[in-house]
């Protein structure tokens, strides 16, 4: 890699070569609106889940479009699909859906 | 037997028969067997009590006059009649007179079906009689006939906006189904012209055809009516038509006290073969009515479900309304059939939710009159909550709010997305929780929660109340009096409380104390959902949108102030897409509440 004199956080670091976009692009198959995520973070704000507890819907999107799915699978299963997070998007984003989808797209390997 | 009574052209109706009873009876057998322990004891504690008796009756009643879609719509209701009655009877008469004219029950067992053709023209015991008779039924089957073609055609005059698209086997079994009368009039009119010895209706016709070279028909024409019968048996088990069987097997195994259980059983193969494809979900769907989706609604869902495509855009496109089980003919649970049908595996964990909180430990020692659930929804309308507490401290009451900290569901949308294990975890924490309260009333604000406690949750020590029904109470008892308001309300029932749970004249009452509470045209069990249901995971915004206007505009005809609704949930929705004065009950009471 070339110096440019400064250094990059590995936790920030999205290694295209490495990571699996596949899940992400049939997440946006089976739930387009996925796609209009802002990542404004209303609905990690409003969730039930997160009050006690640390899940982050927002986290586990942006795991999931990383390509990170290693502890992603027992994090989604803390929600409990309320669908407050769905209400409170301001970009219409069917985030109950997502989960679902995603809890299935974790499990087929 | 008698050897002279028989034809080649009977061959063709007895293959069909003989096919048609051993499809019958292989599915019959294997639902029976696929029943769970459960269900089967109702069934063994029941088969022999009245509720049989009761059974027949409602066989009778829905299978053969079809009484349900009389009420909905008379002239769908006839022509329904018309098959089932006319052909049924059609079937015994022809029995009757069989024996008649061979003077001993035992005859040939197609002699019932092709008597006219057999027939030598000897005297038997009211002969005229049974001529008569059996061509009024014929005529009787033919009007129904009649109908079914014009509604294929022209729907809109059977008072049906759309009905039920075909599967190609269906299409057979319609065909061949609609050759059999005519055919069967053609026949016995041929005959009729040879033998005379036809009714009012076939001998006319056959005096008619007596001026054709008609005797080169007759065979050819019995062979035809033959054959239809024979496709028609052949191909009804795969069709709509099983339903013809299937539904008589369902109303005997829903007396006997059977219910669905948590998954797919042999009762559920039951309800999805009952089916008759009628069409009469599809207008009623909102779906359909508001956002255009055509192939979702029950009726193609339990098809998609008998042919085994499971296609899970259209499973999961369904607001859990319940207007189509309110309007469904057979009163198949068809949401709580999809519900089946949506069932996903869990992790086999049974720590899913460890990081809920409990009840503090100075909550658990106080004794209170209420446990208020205010559940999910109302934490999005605080106005919502802020009310019922105003209203608790008026009442006088000591009250504990269990989900303060946001953070408790009731499980209903796990369980209706099919994650059961999961649900029954929740459940079982949220029924911890309420009952270390040790409060006299649950009360809950979310018309979800409450559908949830009274039907799910078995193990609750206090009766549950929605918040509907606890102001009611308190203003019927005097703990808080309401001032009337010069303003027009309507009330918008939401479905989880009115058709889920006939909560309807609660709200209407506390209503009328506050103003003037108008009628709308889909009010109580007609109520229509909002479209911001839950259950549905398929529905983008557009079309929630769409319904929700769709709704509002249908409610508001009537220009109120006011829209009363009593579900967050269904505040928020209409709200979001919108512009005018929306209000939760709980925020009316508190609007007019007397302020000394």
């Amino acid at each position: 890699m070339i110096s440019f004199g400064f250094s990059l956080n590995t936790s920030r670091t999205i290694d295209i070569d490495a990571d699996n976009f596949d899940k992400c692009h049939s997440l946006i198959n089976h739930v387009p609106s996925y796609k209009r995520c802002i990542g404004c973070g209303g609905c990690a704000a409003t969730c039930s889940a997160q009050q006690h507890s640390q899940f982050n819907i927002l986290k586990c999107n942006l795991l999931f479009r990383r390509g990170e799915y290693d502890t992603l699978s027992n994090e989604l299963d803390k929600c409990m699909l309320c669908g407050k997070c769905l209400l409170v998007c301001p970009r219409n984003v069917n985030t109950r859906a997502m989960i679902i989808s995603m809890r299935n797209l974790l499990k087929t390997k | 037997m008698d050897i002279n009574m028989y034809n080649p052209f009977i061959v063709p109706f007895a293959f069909g028969v003989i096919v048609l009873f051993i499809n019958l009876f292989i599915a019959f057998v294997s639902w029976i067997y696929h029943l769970d322990k459960q269900q089967s004891k109702h069934v063994l504690k029941n088969i022999i009590s009245f509720k049989t008796i009761a059974a027949i009756w409602e066989a009778l009643r829905e299978c053969i006059f079809h009484r349900n879609i009389f009420k909905r719509n008379p002239v769908l209701g006839y022509m329904h009649l018309c098959f089932a009655f006319g052909w049924l009877a059609l079937i015994v008469v022809g029995k009757m007179e069989a024996v008649a004219y061979v003077g001993e029950y035992w005859t040939n067992p197609w002699l019932a079906i092709f008597l006219r053709f057999f027939e030598d023209g000897r005297a038997f015991p009211h002969k005229e009689v049974y001529a008569f008779v059996m061509d009024l039924l014929l005529t009787f089957v033919l009007s129904g006939l009649l109908l079914a073609l014009i509604k294929r055609v022209y729907s809109q005059l059977l008072g049906m906006k759309k009905t039920t698209k075909h599967t190609p086997s269906d299409r057979i079994a319609l065909i061949s189904l609609w050759c059999i009368f005519p055919l069967r009039l053609l026949a016995e009119s041929a005959t009729a012209a040879i033998k005379h010895n036809g009714g009012f209706l076939t001998q006319s016709l056959g005096n008619l055809l007596a001026n054709l070279p008609i005797e080169h028909f007759v065979l050819p024409l019995w062979w035809a009516y033959s054959i239809a019968l024979c496709l028609f048996f052949i191909f009804m088990p795969f069709t709509r038509y099983m339903h013809i069987f299937s539904e008589v097997l369902l109303v005997f195994f829903r007396k006997w006290g059977v219910t669905e259980s948590e998954k797919k059983t042999g009762y559920t193969d039951m309800e999805i073969n009952a089916c008759s494809r009628c069409g009469i979900c599809i207008d009623v769907c909102q779906l359909n009515t508001a956002a255009n989706f055509n192939n979702v609604q029950s009726v193609y869902f339990i098809r998609n479900a008998r042919e085994m495509v499971n296609n899970t855009k259209v499973i999961n496109n369904c607001l859990m309304c319940n207007r189509c089980v309110d309007a469904c003919p057979v009163g198949i649970k068809t949401t709580l059939v999809r519900q089946l049908f949506r069932e996903k595996d869990g992790f086999n964990k049974t720590n899913y939710y460890d990081y809920l909180n409990t009840l503090s430990s100075d909550n658990k020692s106080k004794k209170y009159s209420i446990a208020y659930f205010a559940g999910c929804m109302s934490h999005l309308t605080p106005s919502i909550i802020n009310s019922m507490k105003t209203i608790f401290d008026k009442a006088g009451e000591n009250y504990c709010f269990i989900d303060e900290d946001k953070n408790l569901c009731c499980g209903k949308p796990l369980r209706q997305q099919g994650f059961l294990t999961q649900a029954e975890a929740l459940k079982k924490h949220v029924t911890e929780i309420i009952n270390q309260t040790d409060a006299d009333f649950l009360v809950t604000s979310c018309p979800i929660c409450y559908n949830s406690f009274v039907n799910e949750y078995n193990e609750l020590k206090m009766p549950v109340l929605h918040h509907t029904q606890y102001i009611d109470m308190i203003t019927t008892n005097g703990k808080i009096v309401l001032e009337k308001k010069n303003l027009s309300m309507v009330y918008h029932d939401p479905c989880e409380i009115s058709r889920g749970c006939n909560i309807y004249e609660e709200p209407r009452n506390v209503l009328r104390k506050t103003g003037n509470l108008f009628s709308t045209e889909n009010e109580k069990n007609d109520t229509l959902c909002c479209g911001g249901s839950i259950a549905d995971t398929a529905i983008e915004g557009t079309d929630i949108e769409a319904i929700a206007k769709n709704t509002f505009a249908t409610l508001t005809k009537s220009n109120p102030d006011i829209l009363v609704t009593a579900c967050p949930l269904c505040k928020k929705t209409f709200m979001r897409n919108n512009a005018a004065c929306v209000k939760d009950i709980s925020e009316i009471v508190v609007d007019s509440l007397n302020i000394d």
